[in-house]
């Protein structure tokens, strides 16, 4: 009767020792739509294409400023990504509260990860269905880091995630020894470059669907950091960025035989648009 | 026969009349310390060119009996501030606790962040808690516990460098009563010594303008006016300098050239007769 007997609850292991209600959460990742982050030495980008339920309908919101310093790209369930969010929102406000200082990333990202995990290991529960990138700078420099509905964090000196990710990750990993050194403005274009490795076919990045955020960190003499604040451009402020993007060759990184995930961009569950 | 827990090891009525139970009753909230036991005596700070200098005495009063001779209360954080510590010494040591937990989870994170970064983060104490930040955690632990009418007994001082390389120099009570200045001083010393240090340093201007020697002297000079006229304190003394390079603290310090020619000429009170 059943397909699988394992996958009612995110408490019970399989067989094969899966956790199923797990991989699932995994895959409404993999069903949003795609989003590219980078760090360098002094900045941290996040891009990323948003997608509209119906012609009539706004583009669903991709990216989102924390704090001054942080900013996250969601993939995956909008809703689970609105409460991860105003949680952060909140430890962020906390912490400059309690220490006048801006909360580092780590400490930030690792708090999700636990809240996340927990839902993993409780009867009753169940995983986030959104993955996270996490961009921000604190007093150790730019910071990039991933965030799955397991609970895991790590950080990244570039990732993507979301659906035909895969393109974007190659581009990003044949690109990789450039990234350190990018100023602000290469950095983002790597990240439009990497995000259009990802699109359909006969789909291109529009003032419409592009949304880009950066944060930069500058070392000052002092010895402190001078936070250039989490800002995200949409609309007519990406223009200039999808231009200076627009002639490059289709897949002259040659990213072009990447594996896909075979997933694409699927309708059906309110996935982010 | 009374088989109410509380009659139970109590004296009989019927012998000794009723007893009284009122303290068994205890209405409100749960409280530690409301009224200091074991006191440490004034905390004294200076700010100078390129850091802060910070002294207190080596003793811890029972009343007025000087109960305990070797008790520290300058406590390093971190090895980027000095946290020092006058009024109760029970609820000195349950902030050193805690200040130590705070200091070991923060070292965690600072490795695991610089482990993972390219390079970049050289800097000692870079990205860490500095002196501003533990300052601002302290005022607000100061301050919750005093709305929850559980004070912490304390006048602290926090001394180290701000987030930008600046001397900092800060003072939360147990009110949760926060200010700063180019030099402070709690308890006694806040009548005694602090006018002395505002002879040098009455301004943040004045104060960029101290070398290191000169505000160990002064501080020297006022931990000898306060053995002189506080008579809660002790000969033996704590001094802490930070500066960007880190703490500089010695615990085993003994005051030098005391010249007690002034007494004789004290007139007003005590034995004498005028």
């Amino acid at each position: 009767m059943f397909r699988n007997n394992y996958d009612n609850d995110s408490v019970t292991f399989s067989p094969q020792g899966r956790i199923f209600q797990v991989e699932y959460a995994a895959e409404a990742v993999k069903q949003g739509s795609v989003v590219v982050g980078i760090a360098s030495k002094t900045h941290a980008v996040l891009v990323a294409v948003k997608r509209n339920a119906e012609e009539l309908s706004s583009y669903q919101k991709k990216l989102f400023p924390i704090d001054e310093h942080v900013g996250i790209a969601i993939a995956g369930l909008t809703s689970d990504a609105r409460v991860l969010s105003n949680f952060m929102k909140q430890q962020c406000l906390g912490h400059r509260l309690t220490y006048g200082r801006n909360m580092p990333v780590r400490t930030l990202v690792d708090m999700i990860g636990s809240k996340a995990q927990i839902n993993t290991q409780h009867y009753g529960k169940r995983p986030y269905g959104v993955g996270l990138l996490v961009a921000g700078v604190d007093e150790q420099g730019p910071h990039l880091f991933e965030f799955q509905p397991s609970g895991m964090t790590e950080q990244m000196m570039a990732f993507a995630i979301g659906a035909r990710s895969q393109m974007a990750r190659t581009y990003l990993e044949k690109n990789l020894d450039k990234f350190a050194d990018c100023d602000r403005e290469e950095l983002i274009r790597h990240g439009l470059r990497a995000l259009k490795e990802s699109l359909v076919q006969d789909r291109e990045l529009t003032v419409d669907n592009t949304s880009v955020g950066v944060a930069g960190a500058a070392k000052q003499d002092d010895g402190s950091t001078k936070v250039d604040p989490f800002k995200v451009y949409d609309g007519h402020d990406v223009a200039a960025w999808i231009e200076s993007v627009a002639d490059d060759k289709e897949g002259d990184a040659g990213a072009g035989e990447g594996e896909g995930e075979g997933e694409g961009e699927t309708e059906g569950m309110e996935v982010d648009s | 026969m009374d088989h109410r827990p509380q009659a139970w090891g109590r004296p009989r009525d019927d012998v000794y009349g009723a007893y009284d139970a009122s303290y068994l009753h205890n209405n409100g909230p749960k409280t530690a310390t409301q009224s200091p036991i074991v006191t440490g005596t004034s905390v004294i700070a200076i700010k100078f060119k390129d850091g802060v200098v910070m002294a207190a005495d080596n003793l811890a009063s029972y009343g007025s009996l000087a109960r305990f001779t070797d008790v520290k209360r300058l406590r390093p954080f971190l090895s980027t501030s000095v946290v020092g510590f006058g009024g109760d010494v029970s609820d000195m040591q349950f902030l050193d606790r805690h200040l130590k937990e705070l200091a070991t989870d923060e070292a965690y994170e600072h490795e695991a962040s610089s482990t993972t970064t390219d390079e970049g983060g050289s800097g000692a104490g870079e990205g860490q808690l500095n002196a501003a930040n533990l300052y601002k955690y302290l005022s607000k632990l100061m301050y919750r516990r005093r709305n929850d009418f559980d004070p912490l007994w304390n006048q602290i001082l926090v001394a180290g460098l701000d987030a930008h390389a600046k001397p900092f120099l800060a003072s939360v009570d147990l009110r949760g009563t926060t200010f700063t200045s180019p030099s402070l001083a709690t308890g006694f010393g806040a009548m005694l010594a602090q006018p002395i240090m505002r002879r040098y340093a009455a301004t943040e201007e004045d104060a960029a303008r101290l070398t290191r020697e000169e505000a160990v002297n002064v501080i020297k000079e006022c931990m000898k006016v306060l053995f002189y006229r506080d008579a809660r304190s002790l000969d033996r003394y704590s001094i802490a300098v930070v500066t960007k390079d880190g703490v500089e603290l010695s615990e085993d310090e003994q005051l030098e050239k005391q010249s007690w020619a002034f007494a004789e000429r004290i007139r007003g009170y005590g034995t004498q007769v005028v």
